[in-house]
């Protein structure tokens, strides 16, 4: 260790002898580590928003279900709990938020379309907090209460069923005993979502009125639990599981929406994918550049290996000299990622790709999202990669005869 | 006691489709403090045998032994701790390291011993003095004349005391004035430390102040003779 300090200087001074040169090196890695991170963030919003999205709209992070309603959504596969009983089992039991659901396949008509959706009779109170829908925002109102008699559509939706706040349509599903359950409803609001799907693909009526409407009393079809952390699910998991018995199916939302679910996996592979590539892209140049520091230095290498310098320390001053480029870059990336990505917070508008964004399941709006490990893990490969792709140039540095690199013409 | 045995080293060298025998069959034995004067026309093998005495090259054939360790058979690690710990080397060119100051350049080899700071910070002022370049320590090699540089060369070849030291044309660079100052200080070192010293030259004024004249043609030894005797 005694040698790291004059170590460190010759890798310092070599460093600049060239300043051009590093400078230009020091540029392509900045702005190299600066694309990785900021199509990071980009990519990590988006999908953050997707998920999100995603999970306040159907699953929640856990759910709990008859255990037949996942293949067969009908009325009939509903939860063998009552509401009083759910209410008993999960009230206070830690959760951000929690609520129970009738949700079933239904038809709604105007006086001019019909079309086919997802009935969701809900408890306003209890889903606010976690809605994809914003209450204060709906054209009219949202529902009030669990026995509230209007029904909520999305604006989308009602374009197309060519209806309005305040006129009347027609839900049709089916009860558990397969008879048809009808009713009319007074559309009360309109809602907007930021994926203009969903309001084409929702409706809202109070829970208590579904339970009617589909004479199941007071059961429902699911219950939505909600944690602090979408991407860390397991205590939610474990507090649900301990709380029922097994004429219930708990799962995670990533069961749920297997879509969802394999994307969060399939992007953490992605972004160590996008950050080799970029890192591969770079690492021609650096590696250009440290045989270039070598080779224009074979002479005093000899010398220093002359004056009892051991090849094990030259090998380390090249990897040093490598490290400190690399190190110097990656910080400089870093700065201007966040310098970047910080004022990006608050959203980019992207709705004149929004058609093709929802296709994803993405909204209009991009919220980039530069998490910390995103840039370590950035900062980190490029550094063992780097580390890797410098012990070549490094390693022959280290294994020149002094008398012959001594005696080298230029 | 021995400084450096040499026995019946051949080194040759390929240039082009020619061999070139650069060491033929030499032996030659060194004592501790011994002031020898390496002779020879150029292409007479006198760098060769330097570099086969600091285990810069090895012989293809025979034996070099320097403070009775066998040279020719060390691995690349232990030569260089042979190097560090007990040659100092002057060479002809290219001495210095470019991108450290005259004192760092001076310093260096200390560092890599593990001399601390406040030494190596002492020694390198003294010998810097010693060689004449107070005032310069913080300059570049490239801020300062060839004489500079080889006088800066010679400082971190001897600062650390070596007990052997090889030089090559320590004085080719240098005026004459600066030739005998350095030679003064290459004498004082070898009487008052005992220092080996084995230098290679053309300079009749650096043989003036040899203890041993060995002049060599063709990678052999053709004379050897105490200068008292010349």
């Amino acid at each position: 260790m005694r040698i790291a300090p004059v170590l460190g200087r010759l890798a310092w001074r070599y460093l600049w002898r060239n300043h051009r040169r590093t400078i230009i090196m020091l540029s392509a890695i900045s702005i190299g580590a600066w694309a990785m991170m900021f199509m990071t963030a980009l990519t990590r919003g988006m999908v953050d928003q997707m998920i999100s999205d995603g999970i306040s709209v159907i699953p929640g992070h856990v759910q709990i279900h008859h255990p037949g309603y996942l293949d067969d959504p009908s009325i009939a596969n509903r939860l063998p709990y009552t509401d009083a009983e759910l209410a008993r089992r999960f009230d206070g039991a830690g959760f951000v938020a929690w609520a129970s659901r009738v949700r079933v396949p239904a038809v709604i008509t105007s006086e001019r379309e019909s079309r086919g959706v997802t009935l969701l009779g809900i408890d306003p109170a209890a889903e606010r907090a976690f809605s994809f829908v914003d209450y204060d925002a709906v054209d009219g109102r949202f529902l009030e209460s669990v026995d509230d008699s209007g029904i909520v559509i999305g604006a989308k939706l009602a374009g197309t069923l060519e209806t309005e706040v305040g006129k009347r349509v027609v839900l049709m599903t089916q009860d558990p005993e397969n008879e048809i359950a009808d009713r009319g409803f007074r559309v009360v609001g309109l809602f907007h979502a930021n994926i203009e799907s969903y309001e084409d693909s929702f409706v809202f009526v109070g829970k208590r009125t579904a339970q009617d409407l589909l004479h199941i009393g007071d059961t429902t079809t699911e219950a939505v639990f909600v944690g602090d952390d979408y991407r860390n699910v397991e205590p939610v998991y474990d507090i649900v599981s301990a709380a029922v018995d097994d004429t219930v199916r708990v799962s995670r939302w990533t069961e749920i929406d297997t879509y969802l679910g394999t994307m969060l996996k399939t992007m953490d592979g992605f972004m160590l994918i996008w950050v080799v590539v970029i890192f591969l892209a770079l690492s021609f140049g650096l590696v250009n550049t440290l045989v270039m520091a070598v080779f224009e230095r074979v002479r005093e290498i000899g010398l220093m290996l002359a004056l009892g310098m051991k090849p094990a320390m030259i090998l380390g001053q090249i990897l040093i000299e490598s490290m400190l480029l690399l190190g110097i870059g990656l910080l400089i990336g870093d700065v201007l990622a966040y310098a970047t990505v910080k004022p990006l917070e608050s959203g980019i508008d992207i709705s004149i790709v929004a058609q093709g964004m929802e296709m994803f399941g993405a909204s209009s709006m991009l919220y980039p999202a530069l998490y910390l490990k995103d840039v370590i893990l950035a900062n980190v490969v490029v550094l063992i990669l780097g580390f890797f792709a410098s012990l070549s140039p490094a390693w022959r540095a280290s294994r020149y005869e002094p008398v012959e690199a001594i005696t080298k013409v230029g | 006691m021995t400084a450096v045995r040499c026995v019946d080293i051949c080194k040759t060298y390929a240039q082009g489709d020619v061999d070139i025998k650069a060491l033929d069959h030499l032996s030659i034995e060194v004592a501790k403090g011994e002031f020898v004067c390496l002779m020879s026309p150029s292409g007479g093998g006198k760098t060769t045998l330097l570099n086969a005495i600091g285990g810069l090259d090895i012989p293809d054939s025979g034996e070099v032994w320097v403070a009775d360790k066998r040279v020719d058979q060390m691995s690349k690690g232990e030569l260089a701790d042979l190097r560090l710990a007990n040659i100092g080397f002057v060479f002809q060119a290219y001495n210095l390291i470019p991108v450290l100051t005259a004192r760092e350049n001076v310093e260096f080899v200390m560092q890599v011993q593990g001399v601390p700071a406040a030494e190596r910070r002492q020694k390198s002022t003294a010998i810097l003095e010693e060689v004449g370049l107070q005032g310069l320590e913080n300059r570049r090699p490239a801020e300062m004349s060839g004489g500079q540089q080889q006088r800066v060369a010679v400082a971190r070849a001897i600062v650390s005391r070596p007990a052997l030291v090889l030089a090559d044309e320590p004085t080719a660079n240098l005026d004459s004035h600066t030739s005998d100052d350095l030679m003064e200080l290459f004498t004082e070192l070898n009487e008052h430390h005992n220092t080996t010293f084995i230098i290679a030259t053309h300079d009749q004024r650096v043989m003036g102040y040899a203890k041993r004249l060995v002049r060599m043609l063709d990678g052999r030894i053709v004379e050897d003779i105490p200068q008292n005797a010349s």
